[in-house]
């Protein structure tokens, strides 16, 4: 409870604070509460999408913008302030009054725990055989929907790469070689060169054991390509853009953010051929258990390309504008 | 009308009502988008305070529990997030396009700047 | 032996919650930005230290214990690198630490920001 009122504390900060560094870090933290209390609350595989994407992706795009639209801290200046606390009050004191009938924290009798969920819990265990009901579900029994998911996040790559992928008339590319990044930069420091060299294969491998340990622990595809992504992100921000560029440029890229998708349709389409539903992956294999194995891994696979191959492709079209 | 019971869903209220002021007072627009992700994760702890189950546990399968939390809304959530991420991602490329429309990201001064064309 | 092994964690856990209470308190309160970075240092080793070392103790010659040091050793990896990241962009950002006696051939004046707050 407490962890929820600090949250709250944080919000209030955020709309106060005029500084906009401030507010993205305070944002930054905020997701990190966030993510403390999920494992609280016992979502233990949304804690740590959370603490992935909200405090490592989002923090790292806020940057890039602020550091692409204001060059200094720029304040928010409110007008009719008063309009807009009326307008807060009046429709906070009505959702309040919405929830006076709502079933108590924590009980195990509500609406919500008592139809579809037992039965996921129960006949998880004899259908899939996964220990982690959530991968199961969201693999398996809800997999369609996921699979619109994983389409958004690839709409949501397209998008930015439209919208900012060419630079505009104004903005030039700054002709920086390697030799003023050694004099200059971030490159000539020699603790962060190293340690990151360190951390890397580290990082990379650990996004590898989130993706295939998702079926036992919490983790999956969602995560798993977050942390991928967060590995080139950081030999980025070290190293030269340009260098990053060159190791995963925009073919690998592009590549392979259709290739998860299409693995994933790709998979409900196979089940389709073999003569079942579309996305049962029961008829894959010969037992019922070890073709929703196979299934699950196959499109969490694809989920993780492409959800790494889309926060890399933003990224990177973000650091390749210039200011 | 027990106190307790009702508190989490009075506290993502107010964090959605902090999140819709964001976006409807201040003139920013990264505060605008910083505000939406507020209002974002406040209906992620709504579901997720629904979920939990008073004595369960995490939902993953294992010898001699006898209570499980709710799956189902963390599903919900897990991708929830991760396409929040993406919005917000789009979001932001919109406004260093604005900038490079109209040269600032303050609302008044595009609005100004629209009506004098 | 459990009883000696309880005791040692509980000691290790509190040590290591009073670590970070009293980090927390030097970020907010200490004069100078690079003054505050040394509380943060002792958040990260002397409070997450502990109470992982403490963890360890809990849990036995299990898989977790591997899981807890490993995490202890990145941990030991990464913060230090990170103040130093920090430190190192603050220095080329233009904070200059507060010294009673500033040097001599300090001839352009206060050069940047000053990180007095």
């Amino acid at each position: 409870m407490s962890l929820m009122a600090f949250m709250g504390v944080i919000g209030f900060a955020v709309a106060r604070l005029r500084n906009l560094f401030g507010v993205v870090m305070l944002t930054g933290i905020f997701s990190l509460t966030g993510a403390v209390l999920y494992v609280v609350l016992d979502a233990v595989d949304v804690a740590f999408t959370e603490a992935a994407v909200g405090a490592g992706i989002a923090t790292v795009l806020m940057l890039g913008t602020l550091a692409l639209t204001t060059s200094e801290e720029k304040p928010a200046s409110d007008n009719k302030p008063l309009l807009s606390l009326l307008l807060v009050t009046v429709t906070g004191a009505v959702l309040i009054y919405g929830t006076l009938d709502m079933p108590y924290y924590g009980e195990a009798t509500a609406p919500i725990n008592n139809h579809v969920a037992p039965r996921y819990l129960e006949e998880s265990g004899r259908e899939i055989g996964l220990p982690n009901v959530v991968t199961s579900v969201l693999a398996s029994y809800r997999g369609y929907d996921t699979l619109g998911e994983t389409f958004v996040i690839f709409t949501a790559a397209c998008g930015v790469l439209l919208i900012i992928g060419r630079p505009q008339r104004g903005r030039r590319r700054a002709r920086r070689d390697a030799n003023w990044d050694i004099e200059h930069g971030i490159r000539k420091n020699v603790i962060l060169r190293v340690v990151s060299k360190l951390l890397l294969p580290l990082i990379l491998l650990f996004a590898l054991y989130v993706q295939w340990h998702g079926d036992f622990g919490p983790g999956g595809g969602f995560q798993a390509g977050v942390i991928f992504a967060s590995a080139f992100i950081l030999y980025a921000i070290i190293f030269d853009v340009d260098l990053a560029r060159a190791v995963i440029g925009p073919k690998v890229t592009r590549f392979f953010l259709a290739l998860g998708v299409t693995l994933y349709a790709g998979t409900g389409t196979a089940c389709l051929l073999f003569g079942s539903n579309f996305l049962d992956y029961s008829i894959l294999l010969d037992e019922q258990t070890r073709g929703q194995h196979l299934g699950i891994t196959l499109v969490e696979f694809g989920v993780g390309m492409t959800v790494a191959a889309a926060m890399v492709t933003i990224f990177f079209t973000f650091a390749s504008q210039e200011r | 009308m027990e106190f307790p019971g009702l508190f989490n869903y009075w506290i993502v209220v107010v964090l959605m009502m902090t999140g819709f002021y964001i976006v409807i007072a201040h003139n920013n627009l990264v505060k605008k988008i910083v505000g939406l992700n507020i209002f974002q994760v406040s209906v992620f702890v709504f579901y997720i305070s629904m979920a939990k189950v008073e004595g369960g546990t995490a939902p993953i399968l294992a010898e001699g529990i006898a209570q499980y939390s709710n799956p189902l809304p963390h599903v919900l959530i897990l991708t929830a997030i991760v396409v929040g991420v993406a919005t917000t991602a789009l979001g932001l490329a919109l406004v260093v396009r604005i900038r490079d429309a109209y040269g600032t990201v303050e609302d008044d001064e595009i609005e100004a700047q629209e009506n004098d064309l | 032996m459990e009883f000696v092994l309880d005791v040692a964690s509980w000691v290790l856990i509190v040590v290591g919650s009073v670590m970070l209470v009293i980090g927390g308190i030097g970020v907010v309160r200490l004069p100078d930005m690079f003054a505050r970075m040394h509380g943060a240092g002792i958040i990260d080793t002397m409070g997450a230290g502990s109470i992982l070392i403490g963890m360890t103790f809990q849990a036995g010659f299990t898989i977790v214990t591997v899981k807890l040091l490993l995490i202890f050793v990145f941990i030991m990896f990464t913060s230090p690198t990170t103040t130093h990241a920090l430190a190192r962009a603050a220095l080329g950002g233009g904070v200059r630490p507060w010294v009673d006696q500033p040097p001599e051939d300090d001839d352009a004046g206060d050069g940047g920001a000053s990180s007095k707050t």
